[in-house]
């Protein structure tokens, strides 16, 4: 792979500034989508009744659609601004995203489908699919960035061998478990905003209990983190950076503290702190690579080998800079209208 | 097979599947925020049931176009990754701005549109309609727009061992994307238009639901007319356009072989691979004029392309008659049905048939896009990069195992959902509130 750029021309500032953009956005996805496939896996151990798993299904309806798409910015931006990171991030993990795909497919069409015929066994149907295609996304989201903070054997060429198999290393499974975890209590929390009645009572019980294992996971992971990966190293270079790990011990003092005083939306946005500080702590700590070699580090691709070309990169950094924000805006205006706790009127699936 | 054969098979099934989904979403979108604003505007409860009734439908198919749509992004990472790295600069950036400029407002609004009918007012409520509906189109603009991309590379200069954007303006006024989009959103009109005549023919034959389906008949027939005229006439302009841009496409959808003037066109034309198997019954210059606009003109010959540039010829000559013969069909029948629409009584056969037509501009729209996108081979974009060069260095026998696997996730979904669609169809309007637990 060759540089494509000088250290410390525009080009490269550029390029770092859509480094930081490309971490956000798939930092803002994992928090959106984070809570719709926590509710989806949640789906079997929370519902008692059909009413209940319909509320829970409702719960997400009119915003899942939405945080998707973020996936699809995201996988967008790394294919604009970091063409030779997205087309061997894509073909090297071809089996992981093959399946991600199929699960995200399968379950889009089952909030759609589920409530359209009403017969127990194709409602059951639907249901065990919607959860675990929820639960396969959240695992293989977490298997895939671990993989990426840890480094993926790349060779010469930036393409990877690893093959699925190749991911489901300790520290990827690992990354795999404390991603599952966090979204579920990320929807927990969620279903405490939207929900009434017993089905709170038990969405809260669950967050509480699911509580210590996301702290108990978080300090494993960052020993793990430590022990078997080059990510602290840049914090160890400039120590200040340290600061962005406060992002996520943050977020899991509030949503306990928010939780225990009945406050739902603080609870939920600080499970948010958590998720997208975690993942800016990885982001943070694999620059300037987007996807680092291991065991040769020599093999990554990183900003210089794979950015977009001055131009490109300007014209984007003007679209996201108009767009992002509007997006932004409206989404919060969705949610702000109709994130509230639900009745029957807002059944419609 | 070889892993360029399945990434090719692949890619085309996983895009003609999304493209069941995709003309309905833009031209159903459009029609039911007509319906809505006609409804803020008269007052008559008998449009907002429309757009409720039609919007129910819109749902089903708006949730398989968008779940299909995902493959297609990331196909061009994982099946196309030499590709993805060749034109990723300008390529790349226009699939992101799809993304953030269009399809977030249309899938954060698809929300809002379900979920708010009674937590809009009326006229809010036709907002989202139509920013689902603009949002929808927008999104058809940018993705046509790489297509263009491929078919007509323009904006770029080769540098870096790749192709780097030097003029995006170049890029997102290139005339073949345009000419494409004026193809594309009058035919998915045309294919909304006969999908509302279709379900309402079989509602009038029944006599249910009398008043709301001749309404939907009427405006289904008088959008299903005016777009099958538009897609025809711009089909022209765009054939037009292809002897200067795609010269050996022009040639392959015609089965012209001998570069010549006045080139004329066959009645009974046997297309091969390596020169028509039997040609006969010529009408002289009229190829010269369909590609011209002028019966002396001259007309390129597959001959004169090298064997290894020339696209597959029966595939595309086939497809390309396959559209226009549908696309004289579509002209005639809603030509009829719409002389005939106050009168629906007296023409029960056209009523039986016109269920039965749903399906045919589904067809047509697949014909054009096979003859797009084979007819632009060997090249993966158009003189500058080989569909054999652009392939993703990954194990055949996965992209084989993840093929077998869509194929039939596919089938089973699509089936499930047209079965839902003909259910929700048959059951009509009357029902307006959602199924209860």
């Amino acid at each position: 792979m060759t540089t494509l750029m000088e250290t410390g021309s525009l080009h490269y500032y550029l390029a770092m500034i859509w480094f930081v953009l490309w971490g956000v956005l798939w930092a803002i996805y994992f928090v959106l989508d984070g809570f719709d496939l926590g509710v989806g896996t949640l789906l079997p151990f929370l519902a008692r009744s059909d009413a209940d798993k319909r509320a829970m299904l409702n719960s997400t309806g009119p915003f899942w659609d939405g945080n998707e798409v973020w996936l699809i910015a995201a996988g967008g931006v790394t294919f604009a601004a970091f063409p030779y990171a997205y087309a061997q991030m894509f073909s090297g993990l071809y089996l992981a995203l093959m399946l991600l795909l199929f699960t995200l497919i399968v379950r889009g069409v089952s909030f759609e489908f589920r409530s359209k015929v009403e017969s127990p066994s194709w409602r059951k149907v639907w249901d065990t699919a919607h959860a675990v295609c929820s639960f396969l996304p959240a695992l293989l989201l977490g298997v895939a960035f671990a993989n990426i903070f840890q480094g993926i054997p790349l060779d010469e060429t930036g393409f990877s061998q690893a093959g699925l198999f190749g991911l489901l290393n300790p520290y990827g499974i690992a990354g795999g478990i404390l991603f599952v975890t966090i979204f579920m209590m990320h929807g927990a929390l969620w279903l405490c905003i939207r929900t009434t009645g017993e089905l709170k009572a038990r969405a809260e019980s669950v967050a509480t209990k699911l509580w210590p294992g996301v702290v108990i996971l978080t300090v494993l992971f960052l020993a793990y983190t430590a022990m078997s990966t080059q990510l602290f190293a840049n914090y160890l270079v400039y120590p200040v950076l340290f600061v962005i790990l406060l992002l996520p011990v943050a977020g899991l003092v509030l949503m306990r503290t928010y939780l225990g005083a009945g406050k739902y939306w603080m609870a939920w946005a600080s499970s948010g702190l958590y998720i997208g500080g975690t993942a800016l702590f990885g982001v943070v700590g694999i620059f300037p690579a987007i996807i680092p070699s291991s065991p040769n580090p020599a093999n990554s691709l990183t900003i210089m080998n794979s950015a977009s070309s001055l131009l490109t990169l300007e014209i984007m950094l003007g679209v996201a800079l108009i767009f992002v924000p509007i997006v932004i805006g409206y989404q919060s205006w969705v949610y702000k209208r109709f994130a509230t706790a639900m009745s029957e009127d807002d059944m419609h699936y | 097979m070889d892993v360029l054969m399945l990434s090719r098979l692949q890619f085309a099934a996983a895009t003609m599947f999304h493209f069941i989904f995709v003309p309905l979403t833009l031209g159903l979108s459009v029609l039911i925020a007509c319906m809505e604003t006609a409804y803020v505007r008269t007052g008559n409860e008998v449009y907002r049931k429309m757009a409720k009734f039609w919007g129910k439908l819109f749902l089903v198919n708006f949730a398989l176009g968008v779940v299909t749509g995902i493959t297609l992004e990331f196909q061009f990472g994982t099946n196309w990754s030499r590709y993805s790295m060749y034109v990723g600069d300008i390529f790349g950036s226009l699939l992101a701005i799809e993304a953030t400029a269009a399809f977030f407002l249309e899938s954060t609004f698809i929300g809002v549109w379900h979920f708010g009918w009674d937590k809009l007012s009326p006229k809010a409520h036709a907002i989202t309609a139509w920013l689902v509906a603009g949002a929808s189109n927008l999104s058809a603009i940018w993705i046509l727009i790489a297509n263009g991309f491929m078919q007509n590379p323009v904006g770029y200069v080769l540098r870096n061992g790749r192709a780097e954007l030097t003029d995006f303006w170049a890029v997102i006024t290139n005339k073949y994307a345009w000419l494409e989009f004026f193809h594309v959103v009058p035919a998915s009109l045309l294919l909304a238009g006969f999908f509302i005549v279709g379900i309402s023919s079989w509602h009038l034959l029944r006599k249910s639901n009398t008043e709301f389906f001749q309404k939907s008949f009427n405006l289904g027939i008088s959008v299903a007319l005016v777009f099958a005229l538009f897609t025809a006439a711009e089909g022209h302009i765009h054939g037009n356009n292809l002897s200067d841009t795609q010269p050996a496409k022009l040639a392959a959808m015609e089965s012209h072989w001998e570069t010549q003037k006045n080139a004329p066109m066959y009645l009974l034309l046997i297309p091969g691979e390596d020169g028509n198997v039997l040609q006969t019954l010529p009408l002289p210059g009229v190829l010269s004029f369909l590609a011209y606009n002028d019966f002396n003109a001259e007309v390129k010959g597959l001959y004169d392309f090298p064997k290894e540039d020339r696209p597959p010829v029966v595939l595309s000559f086939l497809s390309f008659r396959l559209m226009v013969g549908l696309g004289t069909l579509f002209i005639l029948l809603a030509g009829f049905g719409f002389l005939v629409r106050n009168k629906l009584d007296n023409y029960p056969r056209l009523l039986k048939v016109l269920p039965f037509c749903i399906p045919l501009p589904y067809f047509a729209i697949w014909a054009g896009w096979t003859l797009t996108e084979v007819g632009r081979q060997p090249w993966i974009v158009y003189g500058l990069m080989r569909t054999s060069d652009a392939v993703s260095p990954v194990r055949a026998g996965e992209v084989g195992f993840t093929l077998v696997l869509m194929t039939i996730l596919y089938a089973l979904l699509g089936a499930i959902g047209i079965w839902l669609m003909v259910k929700l169809a048959k059951k009509g309007p009357e029902d307006n509130t959602p199924i209860q637990a």
